[in-house]
């Protein structure tokens, strides 16, 4: 069994050279400097980026690097331990014995004890901590994914969240003795509210689709209650897939809109389709593509002429704090996603957290319980027309209070200040990249500016250099960087959407830029460096076909 | 950085990106920012407004249980390393993060007897209704048939999904306690796309699994598939339910690690059989191997999810809960083989003596007469909202009113009593004083009022 070593003295440290590097003088060479204290600044924390963070290197290696992580089989907590071996010490049986067969019949007892791991508590730790170590993070480096708004998550919030007051409340305590959590669930609903700029706001869907599938049936019921079944649910060709997945989960039906050549919705083909059996138009504004759809206005009329509701996926909110509304922008129905632009930590898949606002015509639907604000706070749940519940209890409180404590710190200036700032960056971004001539390769998708995130073509990328956008990601890695997000939106060829958000530096939007035009330049001699990317990771390109067509997905015990 | 851009300020990347009719013109009607003291502070306050499982005595249960957290499971969340990555889409740098979704799927497996598990759902309730999708994907058909032992919040979230995706719910009523089985039968057709019940059930009971699986394929035939919502907990005493002819186990992880946070985030979990890998919601991590040969992980059998199938997906699901999983497992771990079964058998023994000592109190009885092992379902002769301000003066929450959680009205007096290994005998002893006291002094006033 391999042990952990230091990643000193790696036998390949200051042996680059696989490739020439580029000695232009100017803009590229001071760039490249720059580049250089970035990736220190934000190293990650595995092995590719403390590679690169060495002073004398100027490029992570071109090839298999045996680094002690990639040394380091991977174990399951299943193959460690031993027999016996224990971490838990359980409270003294202090009443009479009683052993599940003394009160049930034998055939609902269970015959074997579950085949649980065996280890002490340092053991578990060991493996945790060590398991960490072979993640990348966003407190360690970049992470401009599109749509995913990986802005930093300050630590005063999981502080606060841990307060025993929030922590260990339970769901089902008595209203009257919960008041601080329904204040502060209240007033969250209204800093969303305003944010939306629609009056009613519902904290309880636990991400951002099951927001979108509240707001599909609250739009279906909208529609039933007038008496009217509307079967079909518009959404653009650029839309997140939690779309079409949540219109058929709620019963209805997907129809496409086209993009026109400036990224926004169609109307010629918006209003051959906006009939009356449309229940809603689902959109996301600014869009998938980094477009604010300027058309905005008339959409909402054609829709609303149509009889049918707007819903506005929030994913893409982090643009507009402070500077649009949505419910200015005609929408009825808005999702947010707490763990995108209100800070919620992603977890590294949850939780999330996605409430909902909607217009008046909307809210006799909301699900239930509804918050009221009396002499008390309580907690309503005669709503005859309500659609139900979406789930137990109240919500994801825990987020809740994150994001409420992230409102409260940045208030309204501060709100708008890192949308404005989300929106620079990733202008200037763009703007470095245009400088440094990426763009030839990897052009803008859309448009000229952007708003909060933008989508970069591969295709002469692919043509040109032959290298992919799944190359240049890979590559990425031995950067020091996580990827943007990749082959989406699906209407882009070869798409890369990058996401800067508003708490990353000048500093390090330059050295990502010119990491690109360096994997660019790399490729332009050798495509064979990117097309075997990643080397310096804990794993190397992993058999994804293989692991769908024979699924492991459980340790054999 | 305005002029590489080559606008004259940040205002104009604006104005020429969103037209004027739809740009705010006044600032947000919203406070001005704090400092993180003053933030702490505020939200110091709100929490002192609460009374949580640290100020009282806490028998609250019915979905979420105040358990003991381990404390190395809060430093394992608040590494940067688990706590600030998004959804593992680069597997090379979240390998971290993939294997313990995969020891998480292998000890839900090994818990549920189940040979298949996702990586994690939202919660219990949508895990139930989200199965409900998988049974309508399966087999097409019309109804769900129910045991009124769910909770009602799973009974209220099944019906508001069921509705969009377009299946009626037939409820079927409990008989002392626990699944009319009878009834259960009758309900159950050839029309049936599910049949669901809890295990143990909102009242505390043990249902008699095997034989409620059994009848549903007898009924429902093999195309029907059974439900089961169960509370992870007790499973290491419990027969796990694919042993008990379930096809779906899913349920709320919170008791497995996890804070009560006034209800969320927690996670739900999903385990199903073999036949069903191909209709789950959710992510799945699955083993492979890199260029090299090393042994390594993915999110796997994508096909299934929203980012390709679209509007084929068996789900909509995307964030779900992993943090929240990296929990429960850490928490099976840290248990271990032999301490989910003494664990288990702890709670059994506290319910059985709380029972006991609970039901001798005047005025105080039994809900029912079936076997309870975590939770046990009272019937006060007084009204359960007043004996419980009686008790909350004595810093005692004895339970859940389930008149008021249910609204049905064979639960009036109904107090439900949820016990863990935070709540030890000396404690269940003073429950009882004070709940007798209550009852009594409830009983006294309704007498002289009467």
């Amino acid at each position: 069994m391999s042990g952990a070593r230091m990643p000193a003295g790696d036998p390949h440290e200051g042996e680059d050279g696989v490739v020439d590097m580029p000695s232009e003088s100017g803009p590229h060479t001071r760039a490249r400097d720059e580049s250089l204290t970035t990736t220190r600044a934000h190293a990650g924390n595995y092995e590719g980026a403390q590679r690169i963070s060495g002073a004398t290197m100027g490029r992570p290696p071109a090839r298999a690097t045996d680094s002690p992580l990639q040394l380091e089989e991977a174990t399951t907590i299943f193959e460690k331990g031993a027999p016996g071996r224990r971490a838990f010490a359980c409270p003294p049986m202090d009443v009479p014995r009683v052993v599940a067969k003394d009160v049930l019949a034998e055939h609902l007892c269970r015959a074997q004890p579950p085949r649980l791991p065996e280890l002490s508590e340092p053991e578990i730790v060991r493996h945790y901590v060590r398991l960490s170590k072979r993640n990348f993070d966003l407190d360690s480096g970049f992470y401009p994914l599109g749509s995913c708004t990986m802005k930093h998550n300050p630590r005063l919030h999981e502080r606060v969240a841990a307060l025993p007051g929030h922590a260990r409340l339970h769901p089902l305590q008595d209203p009257e003795r919960a008041q601080g959590a329904l204040e502060l669930m209240w007033s969250l609903e209204r800093a969303l509210a305003e944010i939306a700029g629609l009056p009613h706001v519902c904290l309880q869907p636990s991400a951002g689709s099951h927001g979108e599938l509240a707001g599909v049936l609250l739009a279906r019921a909208y529609h039933e209650a007038k008496g009217q079944a509307r079967h079909k649910v518009l959404t653009p060709d650029t839309a997140h897939g939690t779309n079409p997945a949540t219109v058929t989960m709620a019963g209805l039906r997907v129809v496409k809109l086209a993009t026109s050549s400036d990224g926004g919705i169609d109307l010629d083909d918006l209003r051959a389709k906006a009939d009356e059996d449309v229940a809603c138009l689902m959109l996301t504004n600014p869009n998938t593509l980094g477009v604010f759809d300027s058309n905005i206005a008339e959409i909402a009329e054609i829709v609303h002429g149509a009889g049918a509701t707007l819903y506005y996926d929030g994913a893409n909110l982090n643009a507009i704090m402070g500077l649009s509304r949505p419910g200015d922008m005609g929408f009825d129905i808005v999702h947010f996603n707490l763990h995108k632009s209100f800070t919620q930590p992603h977890g590294g898949g949850g939780p999330g957290s996605g409430p909902i606002a909607v217009s008046d015509r909307i809210a006799p639907f909301l699900p239930i319980p509804v918050i009221v604000r009396e002499d008390a706070f309580t907690l309503d749940y005669d709503r005859p027309q309500s659609i139900g519940r979406l789930r137990g209890f109240q919500g994801n409180y825990g987020c809740f209070v994150r994001a409420y404590a992230y409102i409260r710190s940045l208030g309204a200036p501060g709100l708008k200040d890192a949308s404005e700032t989300a929106v620079l960056n990733a202008n200037y971004l763009l703007a470095r990249l245009r400088e440094l001539g990426v763009t030839e390769q990897l052009p803008l998708a859309y448009g000229d500016l952007c708003m909060h995130e933008f989508v970069l073509s591969g295709a002469p990328m692919k043509r040109d250099s032959k290298i992919k956008t799944l190359d240049l990601a890979k590559r990425l890695l031995d950067y020091g960087y996580h990827p943007p997000t990749v082959y989406f939106p699906l209407l882009v060829d070869e798409a890369i959407m990058v996401e800067p958000t508003e708490t990353e530096t000048k500093e390090t939007l330059d050295g990502f830029a010119v990491a690109l035009a360096e994997i660019l330049r790399e490729a332009a001699d050798d495509p064979e460096i990117a097309r075997n990317a990643p080397y310096t990771t804990p794993v190397r390109r992993l058999d994804e076909v293989g692991a769908a067509k024979r699924p492991v997905i459980r340790q054999p015990l | 950085m305005l002029a590489a851009i080559g606008v004259g300020s940040v205002q104009e990347l604006f104005d020429r990106q969103i037209p004027e009719s739809v740009r705010s013109s006044a600032p947000l009607a919203l406070p001005g920012g704090l400092s993180e003291q003053e933030v702490y502070a505020h939200l110091r306050e709100l929490a002192a407004r609460n009374v949580s499982a640290e100020d009282e005595l806490c028998f609250l249960g019915a979905g979420m249980y105040d358990h003991y957290v381990p404390a190395f499971i809060d430093m394992l969340m608040e590494r940067s390393e688990l706590l600030t990555p998004y959804t593992p889409y680069q597997p090379e740098i979240s390998q971290g993060g993939l294997q313990i979704m995969f020891e998480y799927q292998t000890a839900i497996c090994e818990l549920t007897g189940l040979p298949v598990s996702n990586a994690s759902v939202y919660e219990g309730p949508s895990a139930v209704a989200s199965a409900g999708y998988l049974a309508k994907l399966h087999n097409g058909r019309a109804r769900f048939v129910v045991s009124a032992g769910l909770h009602p919040h799973t009974l209220q979230t099944l019906r508001t999904y069921a509705r969009g995706y377009g299946l009626e719910v037939v409820e079927v009523p409990l008989r002392d306690g626990a699944t009319d089985a009878q009834e259960w039968a009758q309900a159950i057709g050839e029309d049936t796309s599910a049949a669901i019940f809890a295990q143990p059930n909102l009242y505390g009971a043990v249902e008699d699994a095997a034989a409620l699986s059994a009848a549903a394929r007898e009924c429902g035939g093999e195309k029907l598939v059974t439900i089961a919502q169960v509370d992870p907990i007790v499973l290491g005493i419990l027969a796990p339910p694919g042993e008990c002819g379930v096809d779906v186990a899913v349920g709320e992880g919170q008791s497995l690690g996890n804070r009560l946070d006034y209800g969320g985030p927690s996670f739900g979990f999903f385990a199903a059989r073999e036949a069903h890998l191909r209709q789950m919601p959710g992510r799945i991590a699955g083993q492979t191997t890199d260029v090299d040969g090393r042994r390594g992980f993915v999110l796997t059998l994508q096909t299934r999810e929203q980012h390709i199938r679209r509007e084929k997906a068996t789900s909509n699901i995307c964030t779900a809960q992993a943090l929240n999983a990296l929990a429960g497992v850490a928490y099976l771990a840290w248990l271990g083989r032999r301490g989910i079964v003494e664990l288990g058998e702890l709670l059994l023994s506290r319910t059985q003596y709380a029972l006991q000592t609970l039901s001798s109190l005047e005025g105080v009885s039994p809900l029912h007469a079936r076997p309870v092992i975590r939770e046990l379902a009272l019937r006060l002769d007084a009204d359960v909202a007043a004996v419980k301000r009686r008790c909350a003066q004595e810093g005692v929450n004895p339970g859940v009113d389930l008149h008021a959680l249910t609204g049905r009205d064979e639960d009036r007096g109904g107090l439900l009593v949820a016990i863990t290994e935070q709540r030890s005998r000396a404690d269940i002893d003073r429950l009882a004083e004070v709940l007798g006291a209550a009852v009594a002094a409830e009983r006294g006033a309704e007498v002289s009022v009467g």
